[in-house]
């Protein structure tokens, strides 16, 4: 049956084997009950449970009474959750098993009293026997768009081989002892109460039935067992009776006790601003003026739609009863549930929509069953409100059908489909005319007709082989490639991806989210370093101490323009700790400036432009001269922590093909000049000179030394630079590259006083 | 002159061939610079040639020739039997570790991205975006999604401003795609999406989708169908069933949850599939007209069909990753495990 309702479209979220765990239970009577000695709120009794031979049990339960009759487990048996049974001694008197509530046996939350069985029951017999427990319940996951499926009768038109027409039984069938109701257009009398509909918005339609003379009382055991095993409790026989219909047509409906009504009147209206009114959990709840609610002359006596109020609820004393059946218009009844956080059978209902056409039914229904249980008389009932409903009729065009799907269907394989689901269809020229029941308020056009169709004749029927197709229109974008390229970047350097949430702490400059989950997560992010260096803690906190970690993702920045933030690609890493696994060979290295100035110039030359060094910052500037971004020293514990973050942006992502340079026939001639360089010439410099005087002939120039200390006068490095020179045109002679080098050393020490080493 | 000559050439002969068969490996090379290098004794020998007459010179030379060569082959071949041997040097300790460097690498959630969306490349899916934050109008009501479904609620989705959320699913690409290009259109668009999720075991308020979109003429459910079968077969290995189940979603109908047969179990029931030997991996549906309608595409003319899944979650299938939250923490030690 699971496998089966998944594949229709209503999956089983959980199957619960209700008499599973419950084999050692059985039913036992309660003799006699007696205050324990020692303990104000225990008792001891003594408990026939069909062995012969009575026993004593400690019960704490209130409402244990003697001649009741309750399940029992005995010592040594199991209940669910693997609870042993022990014989126990509880303030000196013996205890030799247990009595047992709802929740204590898995069928229900129910754990203010022992689970009471009415009438005469064997002792002894098995519980799961005695009850019919041996069953499951299948839990089923359904869609928004079915509220139809939220009952039984519901799931068994879908399940069912030939449709709706096997659907027909209902515990009262034939003819119902619930009078033919009066039908008014907006408000109207039953049984000498004025019913109104003040808001035909809110309430399209208001049903009531008057009972009188009923006894309120336990619900037989069949009502009761049948709401336990879908996990209610059952309360009384009339509010049993409710849900009993609820849960079988999906239909929500509500006994007031009449007595307690004021001034013969019952009003489905908008709230008053500051009204208030105490619900059934008896919560008062304060009410707005867009709250629906049903009122008598004077108060609200429920939220419509959700929950009735606690000063009509019926009670043992009730003998008169008003039973609405009503349909109430789902947003209302949603505003309400979700502003007062108030979730019920019947706001779950209503929210999603019951069927128009469903509400004599269920008044019927509702009311042979209180009869049944409750004894009394059907006084009058009444049909208040717009019926005006049309009943929709859906135009079909087989070729539609057809071209969605892939198949060749005929127009009676269609109407074979539909019909069993309560369509009614009829052929007119090329199409189908398709009257929808009114119970499928969600097929409203053509194409859910097809949704239809398919969902009956089975998904797993549409099996072809790939399509010939056509190829996207939609070219790929350039940032893919980009992004793949600085991936393989990092990912050659040694460093790991890091994915984290897009969120930052609240600061000026960010995007701030209107409902937030949490301080820490309050605004956009507007840069990636800040999340990446709490990761790096998190590591350095795990004594995790070689850190390598990058990502690239989203940030978000204020956009005066636009409603919108603006967002940018940024890629940033943190890294510290060893540059190279530990090994054997060597002492290992800490990463330095130098291997942070190195990734920024990779990450330059990804990016279409350069490293620049700038002041004490290391920057990355773009093709236009724009700064993408940069890195640094960044504050942590312990030891040198490395950031850096750079924009990534589409215009950078087209990188031109590179040209091909002829590779050098001509051998290449080496000099190396070391240089006394004074303090306050950079590098930078050197080598702008070093290129401008050597001319064209230099092909390669670097530093391959560096040196300070001993040997080099006070206030200047050594740096020893390599010059290589070459042309494409024939092998240099040594006189040309003398004469270059005396040219580069003059001008070294004209424009700043830099002599050779 | 000439005698002498040829007797040395052969002399050289046989002591370098006694020599170079006697060498250990590693004096090889200086054995073949001393006999036949530019300074060697072979060169030594030859420097007489001069003196020799003309008519002597090309024998001599050929004697040299032929002795040469025979010395070289015979350093060539015991070169080549030491060879592994020499490129190894002195004595070492094989068995210590070797040197390696850092092992960088991507993400486990990109690399599903990548792998997913490069087996639809193959099926001509292009790769595209869109932005994060978005309008309601192309969160919601562009994909038929009133604003009062409880999909749109406050409680559900990040608010930047009355207008603007954090996207709760990837699907507006769809919108935004389709108004910027006209049919054929076949697109994955991988991102970020967020809901409000507290942090817990499976859900996270910020986490990865991939949409997929198809449009043209006559693409139908049964095309969909096989799409999608032929990416779980690529995606999962070809023994992987599919299972379509009818489902909801506003922009699509008809709409479908696909289940895969369960990685873990291979569909006999299991912990990891709740014994159903199934696993949801995607929702999906043919799109829905009224969707075309509100992008300006003809809906009488076109079909298509549209998905979407979540690669965290997909990578948790796969790795068995109990907790997404640890794709998020960024521990060095997990992310090591999938570099």
């Amino acid at each position: 049956m699971a496998e089966r309702l998944a594949m229709l479209g209503a999956p089983v979220d959980e199957i619960v084997e209700l008499g599973a765990e419950l084999g050692d239970v059985v039913i036992a009577r309660v003799d006699d009950v007696r205050q324990h000695p020692n303990a104000d709120r225990l008792r001891v009794c003594t408990v026939d449970t069909g062995t012969g031979a009575t026993l004593q049990v400690v019960c704490g339960a209130p409402n244990v009474q003697a001649g009741g009759f309750y399940p029992f487990a005995p010592v040594g048996a199991t209940l669910p959750g693997d609870v042993q049974i022990r014989k126990a001694k509880l303030r000196g008197e013996a205890s030799e098993g247990m009595l047992c509530s709802a929740r204590e046996l898995g069928l229900g939350r129910d754990h203010a009293g022992l689970l009471a069985l009415t009438g005469e029951w064997e002792p002894g017999a098995r519980f799961v026997d005695a009850l019919e427990l041996d069953d499951a319940r299948l839990v089923v996951d359904v869609t928004p768009n079915r509220p139809d499926l939220l009952s039984h009768v519901g799931v068994a038109r879908e399940v069912a081989p030939g449709g709706v027409a096997e659907i027909t039984a209902a515990p009262f069938d034939g003819a119902s002892v619930c009078p033919q109701p009066a039908r008014a257009e907006w408000q109207g009398e039953v049984a000498g109460i004025r019913v109104a509909i003040d808001d035909l918005d809110g309430c399209p339609r208001y049903m009531a039935a008057v009972i009188r003379g009923a006894r309120v009382g336990p619900s037989p055991e069949w009502v009761a067992t049948r709401l336990r095993v879908i996990g209610l409790r059952p309360i009384n026989n009339v509010v049993d009776a409710t849900n009993y219909v609820l849960h079988e047509l999906g239909q929500p409906l509500h006994a007031f006790d009449l007595a307690r009504l004021q001034g013969g009147e019952v009003h489905i209206r908008r709230a008053g601003d500051g009204e208030t009114l105490r619900t059934l959990d008896g919560v008062e709840r304060t009410l707005v003026a867009q709250d629906l609610v049903i009122a008598d002359a004077e108060r609200p006596i429920a939220l419509a739609g959700v929950m009735g109020g606690a000063d009509s609820e019926v009670s043992e004393t009730t003998t008169e009863l008003l039973i609405e059946c009503a349909r109430f218009d789902p947003r209302s009844v949603r505003r309400a549930a979700r502003r007062l956080a108030l979730s019920t059978d019947a706001s779950y209902r209503f929210e999603r929509g019951v069927d128009p056409e469903g509400l004599p039914r269920a008044l019927n229904s509702v009311v042979d069953l209180i009869v049944a249980l409750a004894g009394g008389t059907p006084e009058a009932a009444l049909d208040v409100g717009a019926d005006a409903r049309d009943q929709t009729t859906v135009v079909l065009n087989p070729e539609r059908v057809n071209r969605t799907l892939g198949v060749s269907l005929d127009p009676g394989e269609i109407a074979g489909y539909l019909r069993p689901l309560g369509f009614e269809t009829a052929r007119q020229d090329s199409v189908l005319r398709v009257q929808v029941p009114s119970f499928r308020s969600d097929v409203e056009t053509e194409i859910d007709l097809v949704e239809e169709i398919a969902r009956r004749r089975g998904y797993d029927t549409f099996v072809g082989s790939l399509p010939a197709f056509r190829p996207s229109a939609v070219p790929t974008e350039p940032m893919v490639a980009l992004q793949a390229r600085l991936h393989a970047l990092l990912g050659r350097w040694g460093f790991l991806e890091a994915r984290t949430a897009g969120f930052a702490p609240a600061a000026p400059e960010r995007v701030p989210l209107r409902n937030p989950l949490s301080a820490e997560e309050s605004s956009l992010r507007d840069a990636l370093l800040p999340g990446l260096l709490r990761r790096l803690e998190h590591n350095l906190a795990h004594a995790v101490r070689d850190v390598r970690l990058y990502e690239i993702g989203t940030v978000f920045l204020p956009d005066s323009q636009g409603q919108a933030p603006r967002e940018d690609v940024h890629l940033a890493a943190v890294f510290t700790g060893a540059r190279d696994p530990a090994h054997w060979t060597s002492p290992g290295e800490a990463w330095t400036v130098w291997d942070l100035k190195g990734l920024l110039e990779d990450l330059a030359s990804e990016l279409g432009g350069q490293g620049v060094p700038e002041g004490e910052r290391l920057q990355v500037g773009g093709k236009d001269g724009a700064v993408l971004g940069g890195g640094g020293p960044l504050p942590a514990r312990g030891g040198a922590v490395w950031g850096l973050e750079v924009t990534i942006a589409p215009q950078n992502a087209q990188v031109d093909a590179a040209a091909y340079h002829p590779l050098p026939i001509f051998p290449a001639v080496d000099r190396d000049l070391a240089l006394l360089i004074p303090d306050g010439v950079t590098a930078a410099e050197v080598d702008s000179a070093i290129r401008t005087a050597a001319g064209p002939m230099l092909e390669a120039l670097f530093p391959f030394d560096l040196f300070q200390g001993a040997g080099i006068p006070q206030g200047n490095r050594s740096v020893a630079w390599r010059l290589r020179f070459r042309t494409a045109e024939r092998t240099l002679t040594d006189a040309e590259v003398d004469a270059a080098i005396n040219r580069t050393l003059k001008t070294l020490e004209d424009r700043f006083g830099i002599r050779r080493r | 002159m000439k005698a002498d000559l040829i007797a040395q050439l052969q002399g050289l002969e046989e002591e370098g061939t006694v020599a170079v068969q006697e060498a250990p490996p590693e004096s090889l090379e200086g054995l073949r610079v001393e006999l036949l290098g530019r300074k060697g004794r072979l060169t030594g020998i030859l420097r007489h040639v001069v003196q020799l007459a003309p008519e002597d010179r090309p024998v001599v030379g050929a004697e040299a020739n032929r002795v040469k060569q025979a010395l070289s082959e015979l350093l060539d071949a015991r070169a080549a039997e030491a060879g592994p041997a020499e490129a190894l040097g002195p004595l070492e300790d094989l068995t210590l570790p070797g040197r390696r460097r850092w092992r960088g690498g991507l993400h486990p959630v990109t690399q599903t991205v990548n792998e997913i969306c490069d087996i639809f490349r193959d099926l001509g899916f292009s790769r595209v975006s869109g932005p994060e934050a978005e309008t309601l109008d192309y969160n919601f009501t562009k994909l038929n999604i009133p604003l009062d479904h409880p999909a749109a609620d406050m409680h559900d989705t990040f608010f930047l401003n009355e207008g603007v959320v954090l996207r709760t699913h990837t699907s507006p690409v769809q919108a935004r795609t389709m108004e910027r290009c006209a049919p054929p259109v076949r697109v994955v668009v991988p991102g970020m999406c967020y809901r409000r999720d507290a942090w817990d075991a499976s859900h996270a308020p910020a986490f990865e989708q991939i949409e997929g979109l198809a449009v043209d003429e006559g693409i139908s459910f049964v095309d969909f169908r096989a799409t999608i079968d032929e990416f779980v077969r690529r995606f999962f290995g070809p023994a992987t069933r599919t299972r379509f189940r009818p489902s909801y979603f506003p922009f699509t109908e008809p709409s479908a949850e696909v289940d895969v047969s369960c990685q873990i179990c291979g569909g006999s029931g299991c912990s990891a599939c709740k014994g159903t030997g199934w696993m949801e991996i995607m929702g999906a549906g043919m799109v829905h007209p009224k969707v075309f309608a509100n992008v300006g595409y003809d809906p009488e003319r076109y079909t298509g069909f549209a998905f979407g899944m979540g690669p965290a979650r997909i990578t948790m299938l796969r790795h068995r990753i109990p907790d997404i939250r640890l794709l998020y923490e960024n521990d060095m030690r997990f992310l090591e495990q999938f570099a």
